[in-house]
């Protein structure tokens, strides 16, 4: 059977983390609504990660397993002040704002 | 021949919950479609040797991150369709050949060797499984970036605080402010007929 001899190497998850990647790159250049976009940086964030994953295994490396945890945190981070800024914006112009709408730093 | 089996369902589900992510009108089912992409990615996890990150992966992200852009999306009662009208004219065309290229790029570099074959201490190299493994190099080669990564978070947690506020007021005036029927903003508070004057005996 030809699926017997077929080994999964890493270079199977680098691939589909990069196209994960581009996805999420093209996402976030397309949408124009906020919230979108910032699921779009996620995903980027997401397939970082399991390109990291991916090294530690490949490498046997146990610290990029580490530095996925550091990046897990600094998206949630990311993600709190993020929304945050977005209900503000929100809370100042009723019915709807997208991206290109705040172009400003005041709001 | 499994863990090939697995990978490839995996790919599939992910990849295709990505792109109708992407391109979904409603952003509450673009962030379940996210949910589904994290799964997928938490199996991949499991599949290299990272129990901890897989669980981490849902409680965080799934439970957590996830669950935050539904309250806002439902908050801000933003759950209805965009106008799909490009405000920027050839931006999009742009956008999707841009993908295409970088694509292209990847595939092109998949042929290639990805590492360069330097191998660390080992995935197993301590005496404890995964969770042990990654506890000791957080705890002490990282345990400099990890107390400024808390930092990090308390900044985060106070700066969502005072941003998602209702004005720039102080507490005080603002539980005034929030008591009155329907003044929300500061522009509307003129002196003289502010209800909480008008209404003083």
């Amino acid at each position: 059977m030809i699926l017997a001899s077929v080994h999964l190497t890493e270079s199977y998850y680098l691939t589909f983390a990069a196209v994960l990647f581009t996805i999420g790159a093209v996402g976030l250049l397309v949408r124009r609504n906020v919230l979108v976009m910032f699921m779009c940086v996620e995903l980027m964030l997401n397939a970082v990660n399991l390109t990291f994953v991916t090294f530690a295994k490949t490498l046997g490396d146990i610290r990029g397993q580490a530095i996925v945890f550091f990046v897990l945190v600094v998206a949630a981070a990311e993600v709190a002040v993020g929304l945050a800024i977005i209900v503000a914006i929100f809370r100042r112009r009723r019915g709807g704002a997208t991206a290109d709408d705040t172009n400003l730093l005041r709001g | 021949m499994a863990e090939f089996v697995i990978f490839f369902i995996m790919a599939a589900i992910a990849l295709g919950a990505a792109i109708g992510m992407v391109i979904a009108r409603n952003p509450v089912h673009s962030a379940l479609l996210l949910v589904t992409v994290l799964i997928a990615i938490a199996v991949m996890f499991l599949l290299q040797d990272a129990q901890l990150l897989a669980a981490v992966q849902i409680i965080v992200y799934a439970g957590a991150i996830v669950v935050l852009f539904l309250f806002v999306i439902m908050l801000l009662g933003v759950d209805r369709s965009e106008s799909l009208e490009d405000p920027v004219r050839s931006q999009r065309p742009a956008a999707i050949v841009l993908g295409i290229i970088g694509v292209a790029e990847v595939l092109f570099l998949a042929g290639r060797h990805w590492s360069t074959g330097a191998t660390g201490a080992g995935l197993h190299a301590g005496s404890g499984g995964n969770v042990q493994n990654v506890a000791r190099a957080i705890f002490t080669d990282y345990l400099w970036p990890f107390e400024v990564l808390t930092i990090l978070l308390v900044v985060a947690v106070v700066g969502g605080v005072v941003l998602a506020r209702r004005s720039g007021l102080p507490a005080e005036q603002e539980y005034d402010l929030e008591r009155d029927d329907d003044v929300t903003t500061p522009s509307d508070l003129d002196p003289e007929d502010s209800p909480t004057e008008a209404t003083t005996p």
